[in-house]
């Protein structure tokens, strides 16, 4: 029996020749993560183990992203334990207020995480450098602590779930439909402790923006991560952003996965997951009347450069609804100059939304738009949990950046096809 | 080693959001995360809580963010162990990372009722429902699992492994 591709990076880094699904291993790691909720407990628990230093300061990354600019005194507190860290550490990337970016865009865009690379990061979303062929996955603080103290983690061999793509995907629907899609036919916990692989020849009609969003919902079908197949696209991306050598895998021709789907990107349509979860998907026909207070377009999820492109081509000379509190939050920096680079701010600005630095912000309920008791919001973050971006008696509606910008503009949520 | 306590049960897909709101992650106080522990979703969870209950659920317990504040939260609370039928996997690397023992168990997830007396023993993965004279069959923790629980976390592990 082969490998699957997650199962042959992981074994590579466990010096093995071969892993079995269940097998505990100890791997070597490319790369250890951390933002300013979950590296302070980490650094807490590294100072208890009694060593001086990081395993290598290179290969330790902190992003405050979550409550920065520091949203009151006790955030500014926490990120103080980080920035003292890193610097007593020489912890070589640090990303301070002016840096930073939302960690899972800024990571790839610096080039830290290349393919066949095994990444950990205390924060779930990590699974999205997937989409780079890396093995990457999201763990907790002690995990991060223990991974910054040995440059190792313990894994449980994943099973894995292939989903072979094909065709191409019709206008207004993105990366973002298609895991959403997914997401409603499996499951929150469909890919629970498993992997998600993505290969086949729909790969062609996915953007590596496309695959960072799909691969960062991975955490939400329960799946210990999502991997792309590398193709040519994945490695012109790696050559514009890293310096690094990379290793590409392929699954063996008989790897084993516990279910195979084909999807045909054509059939999807864009898709709205309702609260109180990812799962709880309707496509746009079947939405029906919802009024919303908020739209929200940014996050590790949707806040790259090809998302505020489809925002600002749907907003552009028009604008939003008197009720609709429009904010966009370009994920990055560099993504934020390039949008103002592109005269896509003006649009933002003239449509009536607001533009804010890079935060998650809102995404988690931290800051920079937080809803009241009753309203309502279409986001393209990633979750809808009960009180997710504040009370918990608000409701959020997770969608595209094209179904969001529409709906922004319209009052409700809408299809893009009804206001351009 | 051994947990004793009464049953306080939950449905399936427990977040971490409401395990503990991100309007509350400003601090990593296990004490501070405790007083708003399930908040979102049982208002009277830090009102009922003693020492030693153990959390009943049913699937996917814990999915959502890595917060390791969601299982400090619960395990300052009182709570001296979980059965679930199943754990999302952060959860449940983060559970163990800490020293807060937990347990798949679909019979026991389905069986117990809230308000049940339960005794866990971990070392045989054995679940007893004293109110209702019951014993259900958990899976025990592989090896090195039990040497992470037996040195109270990862931290107390690989200090172990050190000297």
């Amino acid at each position: 029996m082969g490998m699957t591709m997650t199962q042959k990076i992981l074994a590579d880094h466990a010096g093995l020749d071969k892993v079995i699904p269940g097998q505990l291993i100890k791997a070597k790691l490319d790369l250890v993560l951390g933002n300013d909720i979950t590296a302070p407990v980490a650094i807490k628990e590294f100072n208890k183990i009694g060593i001086n230093e990081v395993f290598d300061v290179n290969k330790v990354a902190l992003v405050p992203d979550h409550f920065t600019p520091n949203k009151d005194i006790k955030s500014a507190e926490q990120c103080k334990i980080i920035r003292e860290f890193a610097r007593e550490k020489n912890i070589v990337n640090y990303f301070e207020v002016g840096q930073m970016g939302i960690e899972h865009a800024l990571i790839p865009e610096k080039g830290l995480v290349v393919p066949g690379d095994v990444v950990i990061g205390a924060d779930s979303h990590t699974c999205t450098y997937g989409a780079l062929g890396a093995f990457s996955t999201g763990i907790g603080s002690t995990d991060m602590a223990a991974g910054m103290a040995t440059g190792e983690a313990w894994f449980k061999v994943p099973e894995a779930i292939k989903f072979e793509l094909k065709g191409e995907l019709n206008k207004w629907v993105s990366g973002k439909d298609v895991i959403l899609h997914i997401i409603g036919m499996i499951g929150v916990d469909g890919a629970l402790y498993k992997s998600m692989e993505f290969t086949g020849e729909g790969l062609k009609a996915l953007s590596m923006d496309d695959r960072f969003t799909m691969a960062n919902m991975a955490i939400e079908a329960g799946a210990k991560n999502g991997i792309f197949e590398v193709d040519e696209k994945t490695i012109a991306y790696v050559k514009e952003h890293s310096t690094r050598e990379y290793k590409v895998y392929k699954a063996d021709e008989d790897a084993e996965y516990v279910k195979t789907y084909t999807i045909d990107l054509g059939q999807i349509k864009p898709t709205v997951a309702f609260p109180h979860l990812p799962e709880n998907t309707r496509t746009i026909d079947e939405v029906g009347e919802i009024a919303i207070d908020q739209v929200v377009i940014g996050s590790c999820t949707n806040g790259r450069i090809e998302d505020l492109r489809i925002a600002a081509s749907i907003l552009k000379g028009k604008t939003v609804h008197p009720r609709v509190r429009t904010i966009i939050i370009p994920a990055t920096q560099k993504i934020y100059l390039q949008a103002l680079e592109e005269g896509l701010l003006k649009i933002f600005i003239e449509a009536g939304a607001v533009v804010s630095t890079p935060t998650c912000g809102p995404c988690l309920g931290g800051h920079m738009g937080i809803l009241a008791e009753g309203e309502r919001a279409v986001a393209t973050t990633n979750r809808n949990f009960v009180g997710r971006m504040g009370h918990p008696k608000s409701e959020v509606y997770l969608a595209s950046p094209a179904v969001a910008a529409a709906s922004a503009i319209a009052g409700r949520i809408i299809s893009p096809e009804e206001v351009v | 080693m051994l947990a004793h306590g009464k049953a306080i049960k939950y449905g399936d897909n427990v977040d971490t959001d409401v395990i503990i709101p991100a309007r509350y992650l400003n601090t990593s106080d296990p004490e501070e995360l405790a007083k708003h522990c399930m908040e979102d979703l049982d208002p009277l969870f830090t009102k009922k809580v003693n020492k030693g209950d153990i959390i009943v659920a049913a699937k996917n317990f814990g999915c959502g963010s890595s917060r390791e504040h969601a299982p400090i939260a619960i395990k300052a609370s009182g709570i001296s162990c979980i059965i679930a039928e199943t754990f999302a996997r952060i959860f449940y690397r983060n559970a163990i990372n800490i020293g807060l023992p937990i347990l798949e168990c679909p019979e026991a997830s389905r069986d117990i009722q809230d308000g049940d007396e339960i005794k866990v023993n971990f070392d045989t993965g054995e679940i007893f429902n004293l109110t209702r004279n019951k014993v259900y069959q958990g899976a025990p923790f592989p090896d090195f699992m039990q040497e992470i629980i037996a040195n109270n976390g990862l931290i107390g592990y690989i200090k172990s492994t050190r000297r």
